[in-house]
């Protein structure tokens, strides 16, 4: 195998829990782990994205490491010890859980869920334990925001961001390149945002769906998806997901089609394909509802030319 | 080009190139996904040079853009070229070895001075010797394009005078370097490698070439007419000349979609038998005498697509087609039988095995090899064959690997068809914007946020003139027809230019306007260059324009 610069790449060997691996040079300790078949719960970590190093969720202990290290920007170097089930690290993974659980609303973050279950993560703990010492009930802090629904393709809840950034990086030079959100604000109020706020049809966005395709955890969701939810009819198990090209320019995206009930319910690409990296654009993304319209029907609007005359 | 309808490079070889040459596309808009590529070469330190009449939201991503005059794409590639000559930067030892033709055409780029350059395009002096510079002095570069070169009545010489570029600095054949047509459709270079050409079989076989025949005659068990059919435009020469009688359009919408489209509908409406199989009821579908609905091809059949880089991909069927809607195999088959011919039912893997015995771009791409792999680049000849990443090698090889070598050609800087006068003195080019595509046949059906409708853009000096301001009603006129529009003023044209977009024409028939003139080579109308004038409408009537499509 040649790396992206064309050489031949020299290889590490790792020791992961007792188990020898070997990668090459310059991966991570999350590619060490993911060879040797050992999980590691990310969230601000995406394949098809720059490690940001916020959520560390990832940590793992390396032997003559004072702290722990992020598992998925670090990279692997020769006769690294690395422990990812010490008492170390799962008390500060469950400790990172309890904390995003306990300000954010995660009951739309399915693998969050079940990584809080594996660390037996409590998010509910430090309200008890606070009220135990005070007189008064203590009302946990909680981040509170109404879910924008400002069009038709997809909604902003963020109640459930955890400020992982990776829409942020997906918006700008990771992938799209336009820049429309950041982070605004500060400790608690710090928000994800578009310039001055400004509602989303209004903002630079284009509307790729490329930060709602890396949203780990529904804080920014498909209208689709939205809108059965909202009816009790999101059902995952009943999805099946086919792979396919895009039908409008000449690039060759490939496109997922997740389908429930032989409807399109959304559309996603793999994070590993060589054309996208898992990226689309608002055509390839949003442009399929034509093939659920009422078929060959006039289009309404079909009077409105009629005030063009030919000279 | 040299022989193959293909562009030459690889989407991950801009990633790594050195110098773009991004010239008459709007990337950024019209192919986004393959613009990330682009940025990821802008990030890694390539240059970019973006040549377009309009400063596009692409061109803001490039080190210097050159806003020639609409149609003077010749005028700019032969002065280039002329200064490369002049500098002495050309690849002389490439020249000799792989060219033909090189005394020919730089006597005919001679006149093609700087200053000459500069006046026949509008295109100051030093950016096209900059230009020139960065792209004969860079270790690789590639030039990409689109319909802005290849929608005027010299498209085929507007391509040939990029090519020219190529081969006097050995820009094309290596890792990196190459010439790159987007292609707009997703299926669109499929389609010609396919057959799907007046003049060509499966394969990209040349249709009067015997033996490449008898191969198919032998397994089709038929006798094939040697005589090339004709494109789209003579079709329509042919329909005004009342020769061509009845018409069976699969998937396109020339009712909408043509130049000088109140004659095309004319000519249409004047068929004896207009049959139309298509995914929903086009304005050309309105206008037939039998409509034959079709399953969209990429959610609900099986099949095969072939994108710019060449990539041959599997699209898999998702959902059930709509109401009586069928998938095209089964249409195109049953027609058949129902006029007699023998042909057996088949699946889209059957067609695709029968394919690839005879098409020996396509020859080791087994529909297995297809179905687990990420897609398959032609040429792909044999089973161990991993596909081809770049094109023409074998311009570096010592002994051509047994080609004849690659022409250059003689181009001559001829502007517009039509000319600009008192009574229509602005130009009107035309193209799309990022949510919509082509007549709107599927982009319409959803709901875009930042759609705006086909409004009229015009430069903040015209508007001026004109005394409109943004979002005026004013009526848009060419010797053609008339359309009434919403103005939208816009930094990113010159004066004298004004654009818009075709994509809503149930609302502003925008195709009126176009000019039918067309290169005789590829038959391709000038979409890209109308002379038209503009008349505000009286202020409180923008209701009645219907500019504003939503």
């Amino acid at each position: 195998m040649t790396s992206s610069n064309g050489s031949i790449g020299s290889q590490v060997t790792v020791s992961i829990d007792g188990q020898e691996v070997s990668v090459p040079e310059g991966q991570t300790i999350l590619a060490a782990c993911t060879a040797a078949g050992v999980e590691t719960p990310t969230i601000c970590w995406a394949p098809n994205l720059t490690p940001v190093n916020v959520c560390r969720v990832c940590v793992v202990e390396v032997e003559g490491s004072r702290t722990l290290v992020p598992a998925c920007s670090r990279p692997a170097a020769d006769g690294m010890q690395i422990s990812t089930d010490s008492e170390r690290v799962r008390h500060s993974r469950r400790m990172v859980l309890e904390f995003l659980g306990s300000a954010n609303d995660l009951s739309q973050a399915a693998e969050i869920a079940e990584w809080s279950q594996h660390y037996g993560a409590d998010a509910g703990r430090y309200a008890a334990a606070l009220s135990d010492e005070s007189e008064t009930a203590v009302e946990i802090a909680h981040v509170d925001d109404p879910v924008r629904v400002q069009d038709d393709l997809y909604i902003r809840a963020y109640d459930r961001c955890v400020l992982c950034y990776k829409c942020v990086e997906a918006c700008g030079d990771d992938a799209q390149h336009t820049f429309a959100i950041a982070v605004a604000g500060r400790g608690f109020d710090a928000r994800i945002r578009t310039e001055y706020d400004v509602e989303l049809p209004e903002s630079a966005c284009v509307y790729c769906g490329n930060c709602v395709a890396v949203c780990p955890t529904g804080a920014l969701q498909f209208r689709t998806e939205f809108d059965l939810r909202a009816v009790g009819e999101w059902r995952p198990d009943d999805q099946e997901v086919t792979r396919t090209v895009c039908s409008y320019c000449g690039v060759g995206c490939n496109l997922e089609l997740h389908t429930q009930d032989e409807r399109i319910v959304k559309v996603t690409s793999p994070a590993d394909h060589s054309v996208t990296s898992g990226h689309l654009c608002i055509k390839g993304r949003f442009g399929w509802q034509y093939v659920h319209a009422p078929a060959f029907e006039p289009p309404a609007t079909e009077s409105a030319a009629a005030d063009s005359t030919e000279t | 080009m040299f022989g193959l309808g293909g562009g030459t490079c690889s989407y991950q070889e801009i990633t790594e190139t050195d110098v773009i040459l991004l010239w008459g596309s709007n990337a950024r808009e019209a192919h986004p996904i393959f613009f990330h590529h682009l940025l990821r070469g802008l990030k890694r330190g390539a240059e970019m040079y973006a040549v377009d009449p309009r400063r596009t939201s692409s061109a803001e991503f490039a080190d210097v853009w050159l806003g020639l005059d609409v149609g003077t794409d010749i005028a700019l590639a032969n002065t280039v070229g002329r200064e490369i000559i002049a500098r002495r930067w050309h690849n002389e030892s490439f020249i000799e070895r792989a060219t033909i033709g090189f005394e020919d055409y730089a006597a005919s780029v001679e006149p093609f001075t700087l200053d000459e350059g500069a006046r026949l395009t509008g295109v100051p002096a030093e950016a096209i010797a900059e230009m020139a510079h960065a792209y004969a002095t860079a270790p690789t570069a590639q030039i990409l394009w689109t319909l802005g070169i290849t929608e005027h009545h010299t498209a085929v010489e507007n391509v040939l005078s990029l090519c020219n570029l190529a081969l006097l600095t050995g820009h094309v054949g290596r890792r990196g370097s190459g010439l790159v047509p987007l292609r707009g459709q997703n299926n669109v270079q499929g389609g010609g490698d396919m057959g799907a050409l007046p003049d060509r079989l499966p394969g990209f076989q040349r249709l009067v070439d015997p033996e490449a025949r008898e191969r198919y005659e032998r397994v089709w068990d038929c006798e094939l007419n040697p005589v090339p059919g004709k494109h789209l435009t003579a079709m329509f020469e042919s329909m005004e000349e009342g020769e061509l009688r009845a018409l069976y359009v699969i998937g396109e919408n020339p009712a909408d979609s043509e130049a000088n489209v109140a004659h095309a509908r004319k000519l249409l409406e004047g068929l004896d038998l207009l049959v139309v199989q298509d995914i929903s009821l086009t304005r050309t579908a309105r206008m037939a005498d039998v409509v034959l609905p079709a399953a969209a091809g990429w959610s609900s059949s099986e099949g095969t697509v072939t994108s710019s880089e060449r990539r041959v991909q599997r699209v898999r069927a998702a959902v059930p087609p709509q109401g009586d809607a069928r998938d095209d195999v089964r249409i195109i088959g049953d027609l058949a039988r129902h006029m007699g011919a023998p042909w057996p039912t088949a699946t889209a893997e059957e067609l695709w095995e029968e394919l690839r015995t005879l098409s020996p771009l396509h020859g080791g791409m087994s529909w297995d090899r297809l179905e687990s792999s990420g897609g398959l680049q032609w040429p792909c000849p044999h089973d161990d064959h991993p596909g081809t990443e770049f094109l023409h090698s074998w311009l570096w090889a010592d002994d051509l690997d047994g080609h004849t070598p690659a022409p250059f050609t003689v181009n001559e800087h001829r502007p517009p068809a039509e000319a600009l006068s008192e009574q229509f003195p602005l130009r009107l080019t035309t193209g799309r914007v990022l949510d919509s595509y082509n007549t709107g046949a599927q982009s319409s059906g959803y709901s875009s946020p930042i759609r705006t409708g086909d409004t009229i853009e015009v430069s903040p000096a015209d508007a001026a003139a004109l005394g409109i301001t943004d979002g005026d009603a004013v009526r848009v006129s060419s010797p053609r027809g008339s359309v009434n529009m919403e103005a939208s003023v816009t930094g990113r044209l010159p004066a004298g230019l004004v654009f818009t977009t075709f994509h809503f024409p149930d609302l502003v028939d925008a195709n009126l306007l176009t000019n039918d003139a067309w290169d005789a080579r590829s038959g391709t109308a000038e979409f890209k260059a109308a002379a038209v004038r503009i008349d505000p409408l009286r202020s409180g009537s923008a209701a009645a324009a219907g500019g504003a499509g939503g």
